[in-house]
């Protein structure tokens, strides 16, 4: 087990040099940085001064090896903007993001999960064709525009919740529910699917040949059998959320790693850019790991 | 009229299916009383295992649908119970075991877990279920029972697997056990342990046991009474004495008369000098020797059958054979040349000449190619065998061989039964003009009836093309009637070899005599017989 965790953090140890190697480069092909933050009419000196100060003038090489020499030690460098340590920024951020995302897929797992198991106890019932073409329709809506109509229904017209920005918790209603609806329509038909082969197994005839109840045979017995190839699925979208949802956080002024890296990447904050990346690079890191670890708890059978 | 514990009358169930309704089962009916067992004898097809899922309320309506008949348990009519009645009945009254119970096992749930589930529907408390549970795998003879508990079915024999299911069953003491072909996936050593045990556990708690299986050998050891069954219908039916001694039904006489290992025995005649010429071949997986050093020879036109159970390294031999997988050790000299060192370009032609047949058709023909393709994939692969335009009438040619027609070359393997699907396999294999076809285990899967016809095909092959055949299996008195020699394998070790004559009318080794001791006989009085020998042996 241990030796599985290590193999797997040095494997993606490589991974995440790769990426901010890749980051560090093409950010910089972005332009500088000093034609955005000082006015139009400062001088070249003062471009010059501006540069020298954040280590901008050192030729491209120079500048990844400090800045690889500091993140070694801890430090990702200042925000050019905010004048804080990027870190700081990030995680601020990234902590708004994280409880978007975990709140949102909590719901969604456990919302999928009930729905598609059902669907699948009665193939081609009633409630299977809704839930089908419910969460068909959920999977290929764009999440854009659902958040827009959301907004002029629910905010503009109804006036029932606020349209953006944070500060009560009604302001996190409209961002959940929108960003619930695609992983669940994703998510219904894996269960579906991944239920419906599980109740046909032969464990499931021995299950109610010994006469176990309906909602055991489905949520004990073929449940945790179907859940493997769920996971996976549940760790990709989760994946996508903790990303930042970019579309969802602008349009909803939400202030997450999402909206911080859009922000920081058109104001050429190189350092927020890069620890934004490692952060959630990190964060997807751990929760694969999480997701490999559920693997093993629920499958006696794969062992590490 | 005192109730039968079980009355099946004029049942019949119908499939819907989008190629339209198949009548599984047609008006059947069978009774079965306390402490007796009722054997339901079928093949594949025959819906032999059709009521017993409308016993236990296993059949999925729709597609399923009962149209006719009632099933009576104790004089009551399950058919008028309410679900919550049915699943009641199931577990308590009847219980069910099945003939894999490595897929009917949960696989992510301990067997503890199982068996405590069992019992815990049925209203028994968390703790005297753990104690019950322990009880009857002690009872079952699960070694170490308490470990065994914790354990997962993956982490057991399939021997021991099935006194898991059989403990499970047993469980809540039903009146009824419905068996459905308890033994097939176990080694005959194992089966008549299992076998045995159920016996014992019928005299011990009084219950109908109903077993339904594709063998007269196991109906001739546990039976008193069977049913025939044949295309959903019940085509005969008495005390299993009376129907093996004097079959009344064209298809009872059939499936009588395809039991192996009554035919005259075969005398080697080949000459020459050997074929292939094996000489102390071993294979290790890791620490493991799975081949101790295997020795024989095979000339043309003979056939040798390398028997064993599971574990005995047949299959492995097999597979260095054909290079499927590099020997550690050894030679094996095809007309003179190791085939274990040839290079790649000499192996390739070496392909031509030795061919190999699966155990499962279903799994070893793609099932997205037609016959045609199947077959003249071999040519695509060997140009120089035979010119395109030759090769439609070549298919055809083998397809009539393997008793087969033209008119299949354009159909696919799922629009074909199993006997069917293994003659492609057999056609498959002939297209490349082989010298020599390993069997591995190539009638296992097939009905009794179909199983002698796939043996005549490959001894008609033998005789007219020369063709030498290792055939591997793990039931000795299949392999009595057409083989040359038997060679008997045991954990990676050749125990015995000599022509069949030597080995089956010779018994040397304890080993074989216990693997054809424990062989099932169709013929009810030999095998009491064997059951008695057999007893006062081990006492």
């Amino acid at each position: 087990m241990l030796r599985f965790i290590r193999k797997r953090a040095l494997a993606s140890l490589i991974s995440l040099i790769g990426l901010l190697i890749m980051v560090f480069f093409l950010s910089r092909l972005t332009g500088d940085p000093a034609s955005l933050f000082l006015p139009v009419e400062a001088s070249a000196e003062m471009k010059a001064e501006f540069r020298a100060l954040h280590g901008l003038d050192q030729p491209l090489l120079v500048q990844f090896g400090t800045y690889v020499g500091n993140v070694m030690t801890g430090d990702l460098g200042e925000s050019l903007r905010k004048a804080r340590p990027a870190l700081d920024v990030v995680l601020e951020a990234f902590t708004w993001t994280l409880w978007l995302a975990v709140i949102t897929m909590t719901l969604v797992t456990v919302c999928a999960i009930v729905v598609g198991s059902l669907a699948a106890f009665r193939t081609g019932g009633f409630f299977d064709r809704f839930s089908s073409m419910v969460s068909l329709i959920g999977a290929s809506v764009p999440d854009f525009w659902l958040a827009i109509v959301a907004i002029v229904v629910f905010a503009i017209q109804l006036s029932w919740l606020p349209t953006s920005g944070t500060g009560t918790l009604a302001h996190w209603i409209l961002p959940i529910c929108v960003l619930f609806v695609r992983p669940f329509g994703i998510i219904v038909q894996v269960v579906r699917g991944s239920m419906i082969s599980a109740l046909s197994s032969a464990y499931v005839k021995t299950a109610r040949a010994k006469g176990v109840k309906s909602g055991p045979i489905i949520f004990v017995h073929a449940l945790r059998n179907a859940m493997l190839p769920v996971i996976t699925v549940i760790g990709d979208q989760a994946a996508s959320l903790l990303n930042g949802a970019v579309v969802i956080e602008t349009i909803f002024g939400f202030p997450g790693v999402g909206k911080l890296m859009i922000d920081s990447i058109l104001q050429r904050d190189f350092n927020v850019v890069l620890a934004a990346i490692l952060v959630t690079a990190f964060a997807i890191f751990l929760m694969n790991l999480v997701i490999d670890l559920a693997y093993a708890l629920l499958d006696p059978r794969i062992r590490y | 009229m005192a109730d039968h514990l079980l009355e099946v009358r004029n049942l019949s169930v119908d499939f819907h299916t989008v190629s339209g309704v198949v009548h599984a089962v047609r008006n059947i009916s069978y009774y079965l009383d306390r402490g007796e067992t009722l054997a339901i004898l079928g093949e594949s097809g025959s819906g032999k295992s059709v009521s017993s899922s409308a016993i236990m309320n296993l059949i999925d309506m729709p597609p399923g649908k009962i149209s006719s008949g009632e099933i009576l348990l104790d004089g009551k009519d399950l058919f008028k119970m309410n679900p919550e009645q049915r699943r009641e009945v199931n577990g308590r009254r009847i219980a069910m075991i099945f003939q894999d119970p490595l897929s009917h096992l949960n696989p992510v749930y301990t067997v503890g877990w199982q068996m405590r589930e069992a019992l815990k529907t049925h209203g028994i408390g968390n703790t005297q279920a753990q104690a019950e549970a322990l009880r009857l795998f002690k009872r079952v003879a699960l070694p170490e029972p308490e470990r065994a508990l914790d354990k997962y079915p993956h982490e057991f024999s399939g021997g021991q697997r099935q006194r898991v299911m059989i403990a499970m069953a047993l469980a809540l003491k039903p009146d009824l056990l419905i068996a459905d072909e308890p033994t097939t996936a176990l080694d005959v050593t194992v089966q008549a342990e299992v076998l045995a045990l159920l016996k014992e556990l019928q005299r011990e708690t009084g219950m109908g046991v109903l077993i339904i299986t594709h063998d007269l050998g196991v109906v001739s050891e546990v039976a008193d009474r069977v049913v025939v069954m044949e295309k959903g219908q019940l085509v005969e039916s008495g005390t299993v004495r009376e129907v093996y001694h004097n079959p009344q039904h064209a298809y009872t006489k059939k499936l009588i008369a395809a039991a192996p290992g009554k035919g005259d025995m075969h005398e080697p005649e080949a000459s020459g000098d050997a074929i292939l010429s094996v000489k102390d071949a071993k294979k290790f997986y890791g620490g493991f020797e799975a081949l101790k050093g295997v020795s024989f020879d095979l000339k043309a036109g003979e056939t040798v059958a390398v028997v064993g159970e599971s574990g005995s390294g047949k299959s492995t031999l097999a597979r260095i054979l054909l290079r499927l997988e590099e020997a550690d050790g050894g030679t094996a000299k095809w007309k003179g040349k190791d085939l274990f060192t040839m290079s790649p370009g000499e192996l390739f032609k070496l392909r031509r000449d030795l061919q190999m047949v699966f155990q499962d058709p279903t799994q070893s023909l793609n099932p997205r190619m037609t016959v045609y393709q199947l077959i003249s994939e071999a040519w695509v692969i060997h140009p120089e065998i035979l010119p395109k335009a030759k090769w439609r009438e070549r298919v055809a040619e083998l397809l009539g061989q393997v008793g087969l027609s033209a008119e299949h070359m354009g159909r696919y393997p799922h629009q074909f039964s199993g006997g069917q699907r293994q003659r492609i396999a057999i056609a498959r294999a002939l297209a490349l003009e082989p010298q020599l076809i390993v069997c591995d285990e190539a009638v296992s899967a097939l009905d009794v009836s179909v199983q002698a016809q796939v043996i005549t095909l490959l001894d008609k092959l033998r005789k007219e093309m020369g063709i030498a055949f290792i055939f591997i299996a793990h039931d000795l008195p299949l392999v009595r009637d057409f083989a040359d020699y038997v060679m008997v394998m045991q954990k990676g070790e050749v125990v015995e070899f000599g022509t069949v004559a030597q080995v089956f009318d010779n018994l040397q080794k304890p080993y074989t005599q216990a693997l054809l001791a424990a062989s099932l006989d169709p013929d009810p009085d030999v095998q009491a017989a064997n059951r008695n020998a057999r007893l006062a042996t081990a006492s």
